[in-house]
């Protein structure tokens, strides 16, 4: 028979008694290691970076660019916007930065998203980290309990997300303003803004939730022509929901940073026209 | 032509034990995996046991793991590797061995019996069937799986949770509930049975966490995370975290 | 003897591809205990394969198709050799078969008003064949598949037990059929009473006693080198007919098709679809010419265009043009493609080239061919858009078959045995219809299904015994390949036991080489020299190893059955001195209407079923002439006197 019989193992998994002997926990020989790594490190990336700007509760104002993390501004201890996005619903006992009223929302839409989830699941809690590599738990509940059972809510985040892709998109309009409010202008910046936008409404209509709302829960399409063919036009930005996460992800942090450059002076905005 | 002599690891053994063999064995141009598996029969082995049948990627009967990845022999070619490369073939991995590169695949077979089955329609006689093609698509798609199973095999649920597989039925039968709740003309739900809602409860939906391993090892391509299984989350969804729906069910149980 | 277990079914199915699986429908329907036995998994049958359709009248695509085309389609298709009450009775009840699978679950593509589409094919007047892409078969499978385990969730809520009613015993072989005799003899007799099979995973053998046992095995294209069929077409069901008394019928028709792949070697035989020359791929030798022009028989010469330029126009504007010869029927461009290898104008690996590379841009290849785009792609590393490909004729499909009662199923001589499917014979003639395989399957195995539990339930009191001695002497044989050194002291003392696959491999050569698609009465006898040869070999089959999924062991036991049906093949072949349909001999290249009303029946040599191996000169198998009924007048009515006068001999037209 074979060489090197094994010991009968019964250690769970990939190892249970009555399945073929192996020991290893994965036999591929392809660097399956490098997508869970290169997810992990771009997503911890962009944590660092977003939490010491949502908390900075500065350089996040430079007219006409108002960042991303800070849009609406909703607290009073908000740097004032003319016309911007910058609504005193909060008051004054709202001490810390007002970014993180307004972030909840977009963090909470893609902390749920089905893409985001397989990044997280995969790069950061190995479950699993990759196709037939063994993860490490010992118990798996998956979905199907709190607090994970939670991630069901998605739609109502991308129902959010809605609104808070318009006001960017104001902002991105004001961004045809320059510094002193008068319009016809279009600077480096506005680019920025404008580019960041289209990414927004193309990685949330891209949505899985999206795609079930405007036509996938329906039984017969044909009764139902106008839905059926957004359903499908979503279907066709929803095959590249991944490559839309990552890239308004970090469209997103760029336009914010570009604020933060403006805003502290490092250089002056390029004006087109 | 030509040919080379290429070095294989097979895992032999059965549910007592067993272990990875090496041998050599000549490869010719243009073969598969499972034409090594076929050579090591004929001239080194010959009660080496492997399922296989229709050799052209349309039965699904030759599914293994291939340096550690599930995939099916016979579409494997072996330029895909190199010539100095060990080829390490086992039996999958998510399944009891009986033999060799044969598991026992029974595990599918019983979720298969545990998915009701579809409900035609009253009072439309054979042949009255009417279904437009943009309806019938979406379950199309899904009745493309050959039934290989390395789906199945690849899910971290019951690949690396043995106890899980009571309750969870798995990519395949989790998307043959899709099916079915896609079907223009299935009258399940005139039955009383809710096909979304028996996905989470009955059948497991909870237990995926769409990490697509399912739709990265499909041979036949079917996107099932994102055409079957989220779909069909969304559809859980509608029936079980909408709170106006829930809401309603709630009154109408009431006032019933 | 080790005790063999026992259990007791009413209808027994071997074979669990479609025409299998609606036999055991129709049969646990109809309220028959019914077990199914396969030898892979459930729902990985060769069924699978089948790609163009399912051809059924149902007037979907043009109002003006009906059944009576249909059957004057396959009759002209199978040369008049057909059993015409099978074509009838297919023609007739095809549609409702496929209506009904639509009321199982199947999916089949729509017209715009949402009805069943149905696409043009070969030998079809109209477009008749349903159809789901490229993938027909498999949606079939899967339909019946799910089907049955609808019975046994059925089966379920009202006993308890999903498998009450219905078994399938998957990964299971069939070595003998069991029968019984009126007298009581243990030996066995004319009576059908169960079947032994061995679990393939466990080598356990077991015991089904039965008083009815449905066969619907499939073909025998495993006995040739290059065909598109799978491991498991070993002729079983034509073997276990033959050992149980009933006769075979035609078995020198088998059909090859024109278009196999031919390299790598892996994939050799491998179908390329007929849509790939309908849809303009042209044939052409090492010498770049198109060389179907030379080879238009005269009765198509009026039929096909002459000219490159004509062939080409006819895609564009058919009513005004003919068709280019490659779409000559397939026994044509095989021969033809044949003739070329041999005269020496054949491609690199032995075949000629099908090209569509420059006949379409690549976007059009790739959304009309989309399977064979990737077929080659992924197999073949060959880019199909701008290369042409390889291809050569494959065994694809057996006309010949069990002899069967066209309205019954039932095997003729075996009371309680039935047969349908491709294993069955008659229905095809001499050359199938694309497309008439999966009706077939479905309007048959039905029948078969029906029959069979209505034999049963009759003799629900009466249920033949099996006797220990014939389940002895089967386990004898089965187990024969563990001890396989020649008998002590004879000529065949202390040699080592015969490798199975070597035998094999040998066997697929003889009959690829001797009783190809070109026949010739000497090769043919130098074929059954070899079979001779084969099968004295063949008893000293042996096997390493235990009886636990040893895939050498189960090959030693398929080789009794293709060297059965092999002889069959070529002692019919040798018998038939003319051309027909899958049966070409060059010492005899017309067709003979004299010939027309002839079946050729197949029986064993030695009725009680022994094989008398070591005689090479007699051989297994006995053949006999027998004159078909005429065809019924109103049958015959559907055709031209004209079109008759080529096929039905004098004394026939005038009857």
């Amino acid at each position: 028979m074979a060489t090197g019989t094994e010991p009968h193992l019964n250690s769970g998994g990939v190892r249970t008694g009555t399945r073929a002997a192996i020991t290893a926990p994965h036999l591929r020989t392809d660097r399956w290691w490098l997508a869970p790594a290169a997810t992990a490190a771009g997503l911890l990336a962009f944590i660092v970076y977003s939490t010491w700007r949502a908390f900075a509760n500065a350089d996040y104002y430079a007219a006409p660019y108002v960042s991303p993390f800070y849009s609406p501004c909703l607290a009073e201890n908000c740097e004032p916007m003319r016309a911007g996005p910058n609504w005193d619903l909060f008051g004054s006992w709202w001490g810390i930065s007002p970014a993180i009223i307004i972030l909840i929302f977009p963090l909470g839409f893609r902390l749920t998203c089905y893409y985001y989830r397989k990044a997280y699941y995969r790069g950061f809690w190995m479950s699993p980290p990759a196709c037939a590599v063994a993860e490490p738990h010992k118990k798996y509940s998956g979905e199907t309990r709190f607090p994970l059972i939670l991630q069901n809510i998605h739609r109502y985040f991308f129902y959010a997300a809605i609104p808070v892709a318009g006001i960017l998109t104001y902002d991105t309009v004001l961004a045809f303003r320059d510094e002193n409010y008068e319009w016809g202008h279009m600077g480096l910046g506005t680019l920025v803004f404008v580019v960041n936008i289209v990414l927004i409404w193309a990685y949330t209509l891209s949505c899985h939730s999206c795609r079930h709302i405007v036509g996938g829960k329906l039984k017969h399409f044909s009764k139902h022509p106008v839905r059926y063919r957004m359903w499908q036009w979503i279907g066709k930005l929803n095959a590249r929901h991944m490559l839309l996460a990552w890239a308004s992800l970090v469209s997103v942090a760029l336009a914010d940073f570009y604020v933060y450059l403006i805003s502290s002076g490092v250089f002056d905005d390029p004006r087109f026209f | 032509m030509s040919s080379y002599e290429a070095r294989f690891k097979v895992w032999r053994g059965d549910v007592q034990g067993g272990g990875l063999e090496d041998f050599k064995v000549e490869v010719n141009d243009g073969e598969v995996v499972l034409d090594i598996i076929h050579r090591l029969q004929a001239t080194q082995a010959p009660d080496l046991a492997v399922r296989w049948n229709c050799k052209a990627g349309k039965c699904g009967s030759c599914s293994a793991e291939i340096n550690g990845r599930p995939r099916l022999m016979c579409m494997t070619r072996m330029s895909v590797f190199t010539r100095e490369e060990t080829i390490t073939v086992t039996p999958l991995r998510a399944f009891p061995v009986v033999r060799d590169l044969v598991t026992d695949v029974g595990f599918n077979y019983t979720k298969a019996r545990e998915v009701p089955s579809f409900v035609p329609p009253e009072g439309l006689a054979p042949g009255e069937y009417r279904m437009m093609q943009e309806d019938v698509d979406r379950s199309q798609e899904f009745r493309k799986c050959i039934e290989c199973f390395l789906c199945q095999d690849t899910c971290h649920v019951v690949r690396d949770h043995e106890e899980n597989k009571p309750a969870f039925a798995g990519p395949r039968f989790l998307m043959r509930v899709a099916e079915l709740d896609m079907h223009p003309l299935d009258a399940a739900s005139e039955t009383g049975l809710d096909r979304k809602k028996t996905a989470q409860d009955e059948h497991g939906l909870g237990y995926c966490n769409i990490t697509k391993c399912c739709t990265e090892v499909c041979p036949e391509g079917i996107k099932i995370t994102d055409n079957a299984l989220i779909p069909l989350k969304e559809r859980a969804v509608d029936r079980k975290y909408d709170p106006l729906v829930w809401l309603g069910s709630k009154i109408r149980r009431r006032s019933s | 003897m080790s005790v063999v277990e026992r259990q007791e079914w009413d209808v027994v199915v071997v074979g669990a591809g479609g025409a299998g699986l609606r036999a055991a429908i129709e049969a646990r329907e109809r309220g028959a205990r019914t077990a199914v036995i396969c030898k892979s998994l459930f729902g990985k049958a060769h069924t699978v394969m089948a790609e163009g359709g399912i051809a059924a009248a149902m007037a979907n695509a043009n109002e003006h198709d009906n059944w009576q085309v249909h059957f004057r389609d396959t009759m002209r298709g199978g040369k008049f050799l057909n059993q015409w009450r099978m074509a009838e009775l297919h023609a007739r009840e095809a549609p409702e078969r496929v209506w009904e699978l639509e009321t199982w679950g199947a999916l089949f593509d729509r017209t715009k008003d949402g009805r069943i589409s149905q696409r043009n094919f070969g030998g079809h007047e109209y477009p008749r064949l349903a159809h789901v892409g490229d993938r027909t078969g498999l949606e079939l499978i899967r339909t019946l598949q799910q089907k049955i385990v609808s019975l046994q969730q059925q089966d379920k809520k009202e006993t308890g037990d999903y498998e009450s009613r219905l078994k399938i015993f998957q990964e299971c072989t069939v070595t003998r059929i069991l029968t019984a005799s009126d007298s009581g003899s243990a030996a066995g007799g004319s009576r059908v009473s169960g079947v032994f099979a061995y679990e393939r995973e466990t080598g356990r053998f077991f015991v089904l006693e039965a008083p009815s046992v449905v066969i619907a095995t499939g073909g025998i294209g495993k006995s040739f080198k290059v065909t598109s069929n799978s491991w498991e077409y070993t002729g079983d069901g034509h073997a276990l007919a033959l050992l149980a008394g009933a006769p075979l019928l035609n078995m020198e028709f088998v059909q090859f098709h024109p278009t196999g792949m031919v390299w790598p070697p892996s994939v050799k035989g491998i179908l390329v679809t007929e849509s790939v020359r309908g849809d303009g791929g042209v044939l052409r030798n090492s010498e770049g010419k198109r060389f179907m022009f030379d080879y238009i028989p005269d009765v198509f010469k009026e039929k096909y265009a002459q000219s490159e330029e004509e062939g080409d126009r006819w895609y564009e504007d058919p009513d005004n043009n003919r068709r280019p010869p490659e779409l000559l029927p397939r026994d044509e461009v095989a021969r033809a493609i044949n003739a070329e290898v041999k005269a020496g104008r054949g491609s690199p690996h032995g075949g000629v080239f099908l090209d569509v590379s420059t006949r379409m841009p690549a976007e059009v290849i790739r959304r009309r061919l989309p399977s064979m785009y990737h077929q080659f792609k992924e197999l073949a590393d060959v880019d199909i858009t701008a290369e042409a490909m390889e291809v050569g004729p494959t065994c694809h499909y057996v006309m010949g078959g069990i002899a069967v009662e066209s309205d019954t199923a039932a095997a003729r001589g075996v009371p309680g045995l039935y047969a349908a499917g491709e294993v069955a014979g008659g229905m095809h003639g001499s050359n199938r219809l694309g497309g008439n395989s999966l009706s077939d399957l479905l309007v048959f195995g039905r029948r078969a299904g029906w029959h069979a539990a209505e034999y049963a339930a009759a003799r629900a009191f009466e249920r033949p015994e099996v006797s220990d001695l014939q389940i002895d002497t089967a386990a004898a044989e089965a187990l024969r390949p563990f001890s396989a050194e020649g008998p002590a002291g004879g000529v065949d003392d202390g040699r080592p036991p015969e490798n199975p696959y070597t035998l094999h491999q040998e066997l697929q050569q003889t009959m690829n080489d001797l009783v190809g698609i070109i026949r010739r009465a000497g090769e043919m006898e130098q074929a059954l020299e070899k079979l001779a040869d084969l099968r004295v070999r063949a008893r000293r089959a042996g096997v390493e190893g235990h009886r636990q999924f040893n895939p050498g062991w189960h090959l030693a036991l398929d080789l009794r059955n293709m060297l059965l049906v092999s002889e069959c093949v070529a002692r019919a072949a040798l018998e038939r001195t003319e051309s027909r349909g899958g049966h070409t001999r060059e010492d005899h290249p017309t067709m003979d209407r004299k010939w027309r009303n002839i079946n050729l029946l197949c029986r064993l040599a030695d009725p009680t079923g022994g094989l008398a191996a070591t005689d090479p000169e007699h051989g297994q198998i006995t053949l006999l002439r027998e004159t078909t009924d005429p065809v019924r007048p109103d049958l015959l009515a559907l055709f031209d006197k004209e079109e008759l006068v080529k096929y039905l001999a004098e004394e026939e037209l005038y009857q």
